[in-house]
């Protein structure tokens, strides 16, 4: 078990290419962090770097108390999980799961005992002979975290360890691996770049943009409080709506004409608004007019897509509530209102 | 190199080694000393050697027999290419489509693959035998008097029929593999597209063999100028005289039996470069060949 | 006849258009497999005679009943010019030529190979070039040189003069290379987590998955070893080391030869230098169409 802290690390690929700007933060004994961001944002590298399969451009990288900047992957005391599972595809599933132990000089018998267990704890008994070709893809996903638990390491690494499974296995082996992990309680740092994902298992999320971090924070404050609008915009589906407002004496004005609630801080001006679709209800007193163009069933709620003037914008109302397409009003929760900078989009 | 290579030093060294002192031992210094002698006229008696700059180029060009041979190879390159790719691609084709026996065919169409060059020239001689060939008989009942090793235009002929013979089992099967990897749903849709078999074999069969097709223009063409030497050595029972021969063979029999160091050495000069254009084109192929797949 | 074309028209007319393709097809293939069987055949027919009947008539298609004592005479009479060699002792030199230049090959090329893609190296580029710049001449272009050479190192008429030079070009190395390129990244990174260092990662994942590429190479190029021709001609002199392949030029010229005109012998000789290479190419024919076809792309 262990602690990770990174400080001031930075990425820039021998081409010139900086993929992670300069970073630190700190993962807790425990922690489950999830990485999470666009693709191409960065987030393979920095969790390559915390393996060692990447090289450290600058900063200080430590597991535990131990700086590892220069220690080989085989001993910085973790495991990691491909997207593509990385199986020895000649090798039994057996084998595959021991060979890291193997490697370490175990005794046989101990190899033997603890692929065992890792087999038991995973569902994986009856496949133990098998290669890895004759095995389903949520197996060998399985497989994949037998290699990683049998070695008991301080810190497992995921880099999106379930985008090929179909998304029915996907929210299965999900609660899997999160309950896996507290029953363990190994550290973990785990990548996705579904949303959904982050959101369920992380105990932190830690949101990716172009190589920067916009924001670290539980889910909940990644979901409610978002820093700036990439993180409002990324995480949540529907995602948050943002649309063109204004402070005008302590009131947001959507267009100017529409008052609307009295703004908490002193400043005044052209700004972006953004409420999430749920924190918005029908309502014929409403403030401000909304076009409803498409309504969409999802069972347990329905969305509206619509807009405001010419702004898109969407409404979650619950499976009971009526709607039709066409002009209606709503009224928007004042303490669901985030207001961002309009131009740097950050949270004012 | 792979994302994230190993960092060792001395490993790889080690690794490398063998490859690059065999490769420094059997071909740089061979291939440098070709140029270099490329340059010096040999006493004859191997008593020591005169710089002659350019002359064994210059000498070359000016030499009938030697344009007499290239000319030669180049009838010969083209019509082995040629013959050899069209039997093989229609053999392809046709075993493509069959479903019973395909196995069978293929086995029948490929294992000449495997007959040594010199073995299939040997069997060529029997087969042209002045008198008792079954194929001198056959030409001679169009009024050709066949004689293998005399008549300059016969031996030049079963030197061509041998190597297309030999070469046709790669050829097919680099067609097959290219035809059997166009994918069914490509090969469905013209279906529906052509009611033509010929037509939909020209205009998308064709087209997407194409690679195949470029690539293995070249290794024929490889083929006919180095690989058809046992042929050829064995078709003219080792009485060059005044039979054909190719490039390569000149090379030879100027430099281990006419003691020509310095002209066979400028004559494989002029064969590297042939090949090193040869190989350019191929690569820039190949390169074109990843992009597309 | 009519009647039932009146009133199933497609019925039976598709079947019989098809099948009238379906022979055309056949047609061409039987063709084609009589073209490539006969003169093998019509060899191993021949070679069933005696010697003055092949001198006077030619090739038979019949099997005649001289087979045995043809194929004995050409394993196990010392023949040639100093009556030192017999086709045993080719055929044993033939498979030390393709056995050793198959393997000597896969182990140098993969070695290298293997050093190219896997490692970090400074000089990975230059090695790569100077390796594959030997693509681009093959040994008949520089055969008088490269005879020199051997003379020069005294391996005339020794295995080592007859193998190792035939090494020297990086057919091997570019396939072994393409392939490892070939392998998930990923595969080489789980190795190093699980602690296996760059030659455990080489011999406990990279040989045995190539397992099936180092076969269908294999078969190549002992198809290529055993049929080399030029190179055994000048390097051995001495007929011990002669190989069946570089022997064929013995039996042309005994054959052409009026006093000797030992032709069932000299195509015994002929028929026993096809049949490994067949052999292998025929039982391992996927592996062998494999690699030949996927090599080169
Ligand atoms: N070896 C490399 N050399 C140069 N640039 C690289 C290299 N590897 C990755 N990059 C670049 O670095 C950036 C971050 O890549 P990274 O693999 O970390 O993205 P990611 O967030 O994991 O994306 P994805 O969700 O698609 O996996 C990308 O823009 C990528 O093009
Ligand atoms: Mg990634």
């Amino acid at each position: 078990m262990a602690q990770v802290s990174l400080e001031g690390i930075r990425k820039v690929y021998p081409n010139g290419f900086q993929a992670v700007q300069t970073t630190s933060f700190t993962i807790q004994d425990g922690e489950f962090v999830v990485l999470v961001g666009p693709s191409g944002c960065g987030k393979s590298t920095l969790l390559r770097m915390i393996a060692g399969l990447e090289e450290i451009t600058e900063g200080e990288l430590k597991i535990g108390d131990r700086v590892v900047n220069d220690v080989d992957p085989a001993d910085r005391d973790i495991a990691m999980v491909f997207q593509n599972y990385a199986l020895y595809p000649h090798m039994t599933v057996r084998k595959n799961i021991g060979y890291g132990l193997k490697n370490r000089g175990t005794p046989a018998s101990e190899i033997a005992a603890k692929v065992e267990d890792a087999a038991r704890m995973l569902n994986l008994t009856e496949y133990l002979d098998r290669k890895p070709a004759q095995l389903s893809g949520g197996q060998r996903q399985r497989v994949a975290m037998g290699r990683a638990v049998v070695r008991d390491p301080a810190l497992f690494l995921f880099d999106e360890p379930l985008s090929n499974l179909d998304a029915k296995l996907r929210n299965q082996m999900r609660i899997e691996i999160k309950a896996l992990q507290r029953r363990l309680g190994t550290t973990a740092v785990y990548v996705t770049h579904d949303q959904v994902e982050a959101m369920t298992m992380a105990d932190r999320i830690i949101v990716l943009n172009a190589g920067r971090i916009e924001q670290i924070g539980t889910p909940s404050e990644i979901y409610h409080n978002p820093a700036s609008t990439f993180v409002a915009s990324f995480m949540g589906a529907p995602p948050m709506n943002l649309i063109r407002a204004e402070v005008d004496q302590k009131q947001v004005k959507i267009n100017g004409y529409d008052a609307l609630m009295v703004a908490s801080e002193a400043f005044s001006g052209p700004i972006t608004m953004g409420i999430r679709p749920e924190d918005v209800e029908l309502d014929a007193q409403g403030q401000v007019k909304f076009h409803v163009d498409i309504l969409e069933e999802l069972g347990a709620h329905r969305l509206l897509h619509g807009r405001i003037d010419d702004q898109p914008f969407s409404v979650m109302i619950g499976k009971e509530d009526t709607a039709h397409t066409g002009e209606t009003r709503i009224k928007l929760k004042p303490e669901a209102l985030r207001l961002f900078d309009k131009d740097t989009g950050l949270r004012l | 190199m792979k994302r994230a290579g190993f960092d060792n030093i001395w490993l790889p060294v080690a690794l490398l080694l063998p490859q690059l002192m065999i490769i420094a031992i059997f071909f740089y210094w061979p291939a440098g000393w070709a140029l270099q002698s490329s340059f010096y006229l040999q006493d004859p008696f191997g008593f020591g050697s005169t710089f002659v700059g350019g002359e064994n180029y210059t000498s070359l060009v000016g030499n009938d027999q030697y344009k007499r041979v290239a000319g030669f190879t180049i009838i010969y390159s083209v019509l082995v290419t040629f013959f050899s790719l069209a039997i093989a691609l229609l053999l392809a084709v046709k075993a493509d489509k069959v479903i019973r026996g395909a196995k069978t065919y293929r086995t029948l169409l490929m294992w000449v693959y495997a007959i040594a060059p010199p073995v299939a020239g040997f069997m060529g001689i029997l087969f042209f035998d002045q008198s008792t060939g079954p194929l001198t008989k056959f030409f001679q009942m169009f009024g050709w008097d066949f004689k293998l090793g005399v008549d300059y235009n016969a031996t030049a002929t079963a030197m061509v029929i041998v190597a297309v013979w030999k070469q046709i089992p790669v050829n097919f099967i680099f067609f097959l593999s290219g035809l059997q990897s166009i994918p069914r749903s490509v090969r469905e849709a013209t279906m529906i597209d052509n009611r033509s078999a010929t037509g939909r074999f020209w205009q998308v069969t064709f087209p997407l063999l194409a690679p195949t097709a470029f690539f293995l223009l070249i290794i024929n063409i490889t083929y006919a100028l180095f690989d058809t030497f046992g042929i050829i050595d064995a078709l003219m029972k080792g009485e060059p005289g005044n039979n054909p021969m190719t490039l390569v063979y000149k090379v030879y029999l100027d430099g281990f039996r006419g003691n020509d160091l310095g002209g066979s050495s400028a004559q494989s000069v002029i064969l590297m470069v042939l090949v090193l254009l040869l190989t350019v084109f191929q690569f820039r192929l190949v390169e074109r060949r990843i992009h597309y797949t | 006849m009519a009647e039932t074309t009146l009133e199933t028209p497609v019925e039976t007319h598709r079947p019989r258009r098809i099948k009238w393709g379906a022979i055309g097809d056949h047609t061409v293939l039987i063709l084609g497999a009589l073209l490539m069987m006969i003169p093998p055949l019509l060899a191993l027919t021949t070679a069933s005679h005696d010697a003055v009947t092949i001198h006077r008539e030619g090739l038979q298609l019949t099997l005649g009943d001289n087979l045995g004592k043809n194929f004995h005479a050409a394993m196990f009479e010392k023949g040639g010019f100093t009556q030192t060699v017999d086709g045993t002792l080719m055929l044993m030199n033939s498979f030390i030529l393709g056995i050793g230049f198959a393997m000597g090959k896969i182990i140098i090329s993969m070695m290298a190979a293997y050093a190219i893609v896997y490692f970090r190296l400074r000089f990975a580029t230059l090695a790569f070039w100077v390796i594959f710049t030997t693509l681009l001449l093959p040994l008949e272009v520089r055969i008088l040189p490269s005879y020199e050479a051997i003379q020069k190192l005294g391996l005339t008429n020794t295995y080592t003069g007859l193998i190792v030079p035939l090494i020297a070009s990086a057919t091997g190395t570019f396939f072994f290379r393409q392939f490892f390129m070939s392998v998930p990244e990923e595969l080489a990174e789980a190795a190093r987590i699980d602690g296996a260092g760059p030659w455990k990662f080489f011999v406990d994942i990279l040989v045995p998955l190539s397992r099936t590429m180092i076969a269908a190479i294999f078969i190549i190029m002992f198809v290529f070893g055993w049929n080399q021709y030029l190179w055994p001609t000048l390097i051995t002199t001495d007929e011990s080391f002669f190989t069946l392949v570089r022997g064929i030029k013995q039996i042309v010229l005994s054959y052409t030869d009026s006093q000797i005109p030992e032709h069932g012998q000299a195509l015994a000789l002929a028929i026993v230098a096809m049949i490994p290479p067949v052999a292998i190419v025929v039982f391992f024919q996927n592996w062998f169409v494999k690699g030949l076809t996927e090599s080169d792309k």
